[in-house]
């Protein structure tokens, strides 16, 4: 094949989009995404609307509700409802909003955190030694711990759950950038830059910054799947999210009561979200195996 | 070799101490008056008086530090307000079901994992190594607790063979102990599966690439001990770091598999500690992991030396 005509950042993206995992990954996050935008559209009720006389239900129950003129009007459970006679098929769905939001979420805020706190450690000596040591202790600390923590600390809701989430994730992301702004200060070009007298944010800015983009996808992605875990095993332990809000781990929280008799009301958010967290790490690694020549050869 | 032993065990020390202080702040930095906190909700004016008084809360903070790690190195962790007990008893009282869960996890693991990532590595490329990789990728999305059910919805209710949840000490019979870690250590050891099998699959393909292994085989050696012999002891550095780093994600999943099915260990006080905002018994609790874990990262470090005696320090 010949590449001399097209641009090595063009050759990248082919190269990325060719790649199967990156394909398959991708179309199914996508689908999600997809669903979480469009719940109210695919055939679903007021997930938080309780209806007592439906409770603990199998899949694909039929019954009636009355409309707001009185009506009534038939409906059919897909999956089945929960202990509150809730739908379980509209709570899964609107449940895809949450987990994204909060996988998102915390990406965004560890990576930006990460960079900043990682490019000061790389880039100052006087400063690397005194963050090093604290990322180690944060390391130290097991990660669901750490969350179960700083949860106790607040008042559950979403923002909280989304800090906790993102405290254990930033070390990782410092780690990461430190080692990169490591190498690539000693490159030349960056001596050349310094010695032409660039100030130090345009030097950081303009050739060290960029340098740590492709990793950081790669890294931002696996912790997006990382965080749709934990926050679901928040919730489902109980200290997440508060339960009136329809999150996969919230749906599977209410249905341990009932497990032994219905196991349905764990196994369909359950079955939801392994498949999420599976397209998201199938989206990483063939990321990983594009972007990163690192581990280019090696997978 | 002594120099860098004790230079490495030196070298936790910091750590510790930070981890110490971060979760001497975490009671410090919640919102309201720390005393009334451990009071609980139910404590009259005198009772948080008596408690400010022991934990030296009108000192400054520094001296309240050293006040409270004083007395953990004394083995005092305080009482814990819900369970109304010495939180070090009550930790003693736990932990033989999250030692019996975490051990049983790692044999498990380390049993299935070792030779499934041989063979892929030895079969590159084949169908087997596809599948083999297929369902690392898929252990690696499944939550421990969407395992926990599956099993016991399977194994438990529609099969009917092993009991749904619960625990049963050693010391009552070792095989209804066993049974009933059956299913949780399976569970949880999806992951590790998962983790150590693609891990032990790129570190044996690295080292069959090597000229020692060709010369094995030029030699007449058999398949079988060219793989055990020459391969998968070459192999072993990476394998182990990663089995010892699995044990910081296990610290969680065990905390998950607990509450999937009720082993009354550690992880599962965690979470009460965590819903009665018990906070002596979750500072002592997340001190103990992060202990445990920093202790096993040491012994890692030191068990290469044993491993590949080309490493020496």
């Amino acid at each position: 094949m010949t590449t001399a005509s097209i641009s090595p950042a063009r050759q990248t993206v082919r190269r990325i989009i060719r790649n199967p995992s990156v394909l398959i990954g991708g179309a199914l996050v996508l689908a999600i995404v997809l669903m979480g935008l469009m719940a109210p559209l695919l055939g679903t009720r007021d997930p938080s609307k309780i209806s007592p006389k439906d409770r603990n239900q199998p899949p694909g129950y039929e019954s009636t509700v009355r409309d707001s003129s009185g009506k009534k009007v038939p409906v059919e459970y897909r999956l089945g409802t929960d202990t509150l006679g809730r739908d379980i098929y509209s709570r899964v769905i609107y449940g895809a909003r949450v987990s994204l939001v909060v996988g998102l979420s915390v990406a965004t805020i560890a990576v930006i955190a990460g960079v900043t706190i990682g490019v000061i450690a790389g880039f100052f000596r006087w400063a690397d030694g005194i963050i090093m040591r604290l990322m180690d202790a944060l390391m130290a600390i097991p990660a669901i711990l750490l969350a179960i923590a700083v949860v106790s600390l607040f008042s559950s809701g979403l923002a909280s759950v989304i800090i906790a989430i993102t405290v254990p994730e930033v070390p990782r992301v410092v780690r990461l950038v430190r080692s990169i702004v490591l190498s690539i200060r000693e490159e030349p070009y960056v001596e050349a830059a310094i010695t032409a007298g660039t100030r130090t944010p345009l030097l950081l800015f303009r050739h060290v910054l960029p340098n740590t983009i492709a990793p950081l996808i790669v890294q931002g992605t696996f912790i997006v799947a990382s965080a749709i875990i934990v926050e679901a095993i928040l919730s489902f332990l109980g200290i997440g999210i508060p339960p009136e809000i329809p999150t996969w781990g919230n749906i599977m929280a209410e249905g341990r009561s009932v497990f032994q008799l219905f196991p349905h009301n764990i196994l369909y958010p359950g079955l939801i979200l392994g498949l999420t967290v599976l397209a998201v790490n199938m989206l990483g690694d063939g990321l990983r195996d594009t972007l990163d020549p690192r581990f280019a050869n090696k997978v | 070799m002594a120099s860098y032993l004790l230079r490495r065990i030196l070298a936790t020390i910091p750590v510790m101490l930070l981890v110490a202080i971060f979760i001497f702040l975490l009671l410090r930095l919640t919102p309201g008056d720390p005393a009334a906190i451990i009071a609980g909700d139910y404590a009259n004016d005198a009772q948080i008086a008596e408690i400010r008084e022991k934990l030296g809360l009108d000192e400054p903070l520094f001296t309240q530090f050293f006040y409270w790690l004083g007395n953990i190195f004394q083995g005092d962790f305080g009482e814990s307000f819900f369970y109304k007990k010495q939180v070090g008893e009550l930790i003693a009282s736990r932990i033989e079901p999250t030692l019996s869960l975490s051990l049983m996890t790692i044999v498990l693991t380390v049993m299935i994992a070792v030779p499934l990532g041989t063979l892929a590595a030895y079969r590159q490329g084949s169908w087997t190594d596809r599948i083999i990789m297929g369902f690392s990728v898929l252990g690696f999305s499944l939550p421990v607790f969407v395992i926990g059910y599956a099993l016991i919805w399977l194994f438990s209710l529609e099969l009917g063979w092993l009991p749904v949840q619960g625990y049963q000490r050693i010391s009552d019979g070792v095989g209804g102990w066993f049974i009933r870690l059956l299913l949780p250590s399976l569970a949880l050891a999806v992951v590790f599966v998962a983790f150590i099998a693609r891990m032990t699959r790129t570190s044996v393909l690295e080292v069959l690439g090597e000229d020692y292994i060709r010369t094995a085989r030029a030699k007449g050696q058999t398949e079988r001990k060219v793989l055990m012999r020459h391969a998968l002891r070459n192999a072993a550095v990476p394998i182990v770091t990663v089995i010892g780093l699995s044990f910081a994600i296990l610290i969680g999943g065990v905390v998950v598999t607990e509450s999937v099915f009720t082993l009354p260990g550690l992880g599962l006080l965690t979470v009460e500690a965590v819903l009665a905002r018990d906070y002596p018994t979750i500072q002592a609790v997340i001190l103990l992991f992060s202990l445990v874990y920093v202790v096993i990262n040491l012994l890692i470090d030191l068990s290469y030396t044993v491993l590949d005696p080309r490493i020496r320090y």
